[in-house]
């Protein structure tokens, strides 16, 4: 018995080790890093302990700016590319003749690398005193004034980043909603159809509540991500965002690490700390929500 | 209200997208299934059973011929303007709503003029529930309940707008033995008390006979025989329904007919006056067997299973394949390696040895 247990944990330990090394003794560490006022990571000393880091973070417009957009960016396309996402698999559902290619067509996103799409976005909607991107053609050629969508006003900037985003997250959400819907039992439908159950009706009442715990994965996976944006960014707008006042937290997290103004551990593991807190908290309210609204068979 | 099917056909693609040929589910079925009665629908797995249920529910619709509810052309119609109900297999109850709401889903689809109020639905919901018996389960939820119980929302649910029809779909596979044999006198009871006209499909021949007014046996696509279960027991059109119908089935003897006799290897077991000289399969029932010392048919015992009421002897005969299963009295004590029978007429039939076709022989 006592064998077994020493066993037992033999077998854990690789596993264990990594996790300490690679998860536990980070995850310590920036909780103490971002506890220790003016630190310096050259001479590693420190004048004393307290929440400064955090109060230097919260008043940054830097940082506030990033979290701005982070929200801005998760509010938006999460229920956008999720939405988009379920039509889409409702309408490969619909059509089982060419349901195989537009499959791979809508899957080809995801294998596409992000800086490489980030490039083809940029040329899409550029705007520069020589030439015009294809997006501003198209508004010229309705009559509208041309947008520097890349560095020109916020909203353009948000619109593209937000329509970035969806774009790059979408292949996933309908890969997975397009088999949720096939797994529903077709018995249901036909039984609806013999009731006479209206076309929304059914949607509303048995596709949704069956497909509920992909949607809801896939909402908290969505949300998470949306709050860890960071790559998409740099592809859109370059390295330095604070200036194209285009940053998210982990953007500014990354600057305050190895940015022009790096060296600032102690700041960058607070603002890491925050978006920890944030993104508890709205997973936190996520379960609470799914509890009334997903249905695990 | 009475389903006529004329003529109705049912084709399919074949699965093999390169083979043009079709596979046909349903072929030339005419019936008229009366007023008011239980039907089964009753043939092996693959033989156009279930399909023909779709056919008349409308979830498909036929190849060629025509389907009516009473006089009413019902062809094209879809299946929700044709007033049915349908319970499937697994009773496809919506897994997150309570019996209640299950059983109020279709009552809150009519729309226009005959939208109810709220009031009217619950009356009508508790009333298919108090039917089937379910009244003190309306806010569980189907998980909660054994297969039987969500057997009976399935057929509440299927009620409560008061079908034209009621269509059960092999309304008692997923239950178990003594289930079974609870719910299907329940379905009878719930068909007899509402008068709705039922079909109900199965492959458990028991089942089929047990609680229909008449049964619809198919194989391949083909009707084979319809009529009162009876009637279709004792007298089968031809080997395969002989075969398919009773438990324990039909014993099967390679025979002959010869000067006037059904013949079994060198016994000759009964006078058959009416038929011509030929070889034949003779099918005799389990119960067609009697012990008799100067019987003609011998046997060689290999069991003997006492049963308490009667029982069953499991014995074999050079001109069967299979073993032969013979239930006969309690009190005949059967000892010894071999047994002499003599037959019970009513429970012999002969067939014809190729398109197995019955033979009358008196």
């Amino acid at each position: 018995m006592k064998m077994n247990r020493f066993k037992g944990w033999l077998y854990l330990l690789p596993a264990l080790l990594f996790l300490g090394v690679f998860m536990l003794y980070p995850l310590v560490d920036v909780v103490i890093y971002s506890l220790e006022e003016g630190y310096n990571s050259a001479s590693q000393t420190y004048f004393g302990v307290g929440l400064y880091n955090f109060s230097y973070v919260l008043h940054d417009p830097y940082f506030l700016q990033a979290v701005k957009n982070t929200l801005l960016l998760v509010v938006i396309t999460v229920p956008v590319s999720t939405g988009l996402a379920l039509l889409i698999s409702m309408l490969l559902a619909s059509i089982p003749k060419l349901r195989d290619l537009f499959q791979t067509v809508f899957f080809l996103p995801y294998v596409t690398n992000t800086l490489a799409v980030g490039l083809v976005f940029m040329i899409l909607f550029k705007k520069t005193p020589y030439s015009d991107g294809m997006i501003n053609a198209l508004i010229a050629l309705f009559g509208g004034e041309s947008v520097d969508f890349i560095d020109g006003p916020y909203w353009a900037k948000m619109l593209v980043m937000c329509l970035y985003t969806v774009w790059v997250v979408m292949p996933f959400k309908i890969l997975i909603l397009t088999s949720a819907l096939a797994s529903v039992n077709p018995d249901y439908y036909k039984v609806a159809r013999v009731d006479a159950t209206p076309k929304w009706r059914i949607f509303t009442k048995i596709t949704l509540p069956m497909i509920s715990p992909m949607i809801f994965y896939l909402v908290i996976t969505g949300f998470i991500g949306a709050f860890k944006a960071y790559s998409d960014e740099v592809a859109l707008f370059g390295t330095n965002l604070n200036a194209a006042g285009m940053n998210t937290i982990v953007g500014y997290v990354y600057d305050m690490l190895y940015g022009d103004s790096g060296g600032y551990p102690s700041y960058a593991s607070a603002a890491a700390l925050i978006l920890f807190a944030i993104v508890l908290t709205i997973t936190v309210i996520n379960l609470l929500v799914s509890r009334r609204h997903v249905h695990y068979a | 209200m009475k389903i006529s099917l004329e003529h109705v056909t049912k084709q399919f693609p074949n699965r093999n997208r390169k083979d043009k040929s079709v596979v046909t589910a349903v072929n030339d079925f005419t019936y008229e299934i009366p007023d008011g009665t239980l039907t089964g629908l009753l043939g092996p797995s693959g033989c156009g059973k279930s399909t023909t249920l779709n056919l008349i529910c409308g979830l498909e619709t036929p190849t060629s011929g025509r389907i009516y509810f009473g006089g009413e052309d019902v062809t094209d119609l879809p299946p929700e303007m044709r007033g049915v109900g349908i319970v499937f297999q697994n009773y496809a109850l919506y897994p997150h709503l309570t019996v209640l709401e299950n059983i109020l889903f279709p009552l809150q689809n009519l729309r226009g003029a005959q939208k109810l109020s709220k009031q009217v639905m619950l009356e009508k919901a508790k009333e298919a529930a108090a039917l089937v018996q379910i009244s003190d389960y309306l806010e569980r939820r189907p998980k909660e309940m054994s297969g039987g119980q969500q057997q009976r929302v399935a057929i509440a649910r299927a009620l409560v707008k008061r079908p034209r029809i009621l269509l059960l779909d092999e309304p008692l596979s997923n239950l178990d033995a003594r289930l079974r044999l609870q719910t299907r006198e329940e379905i009878r009871r719930i068909q007899r008390e509402t008068g709705i006209t039922t079909v109900f499909v199965t492959h458990d021949q028991e089942e089929a006979m047990s609680i229909s007014d008449q049964i619809v046996v198919m194989k391949s696509g083909l009707v084979q025989q319809i009529g009162k279960p009876q009637e279709v027991y004792d007298d089968p059109v031809n080997l395969f329904v002989a075969k398919f119908l009773g438990t324990p089935p039909v014993n099967v003897f390679e025979g002959r007919i010869e000067n006037g006799q059904l013949w079994i290897g060198q016994a000759a077991v009964l006078p058959a006056p009416a038929a011509k000289p030929q070889k034949v399969y003779v099918g005799i029932r389990p119960e067609g067997f009697i012990p008799d010392p100067a019987g003609p048919l011998e046997c060689r015992v290999h069991a003997v299973e006492v049963m308490g009421r009667d029982t069953s002897v499991v014995c074999s005969h050079d001109a069967a394949s299979a073993q032969i299963r013979a239930i006969i009295d309690a009190e005949n004590k059967i000892t010894g390696e071999t047994v002499r029978f003599r037959l019970r007429p009513a429970k012999v039939d002969a067939f014809h040895i190729e398109t197995e076709e019955r033979i009358a022989l008196s």
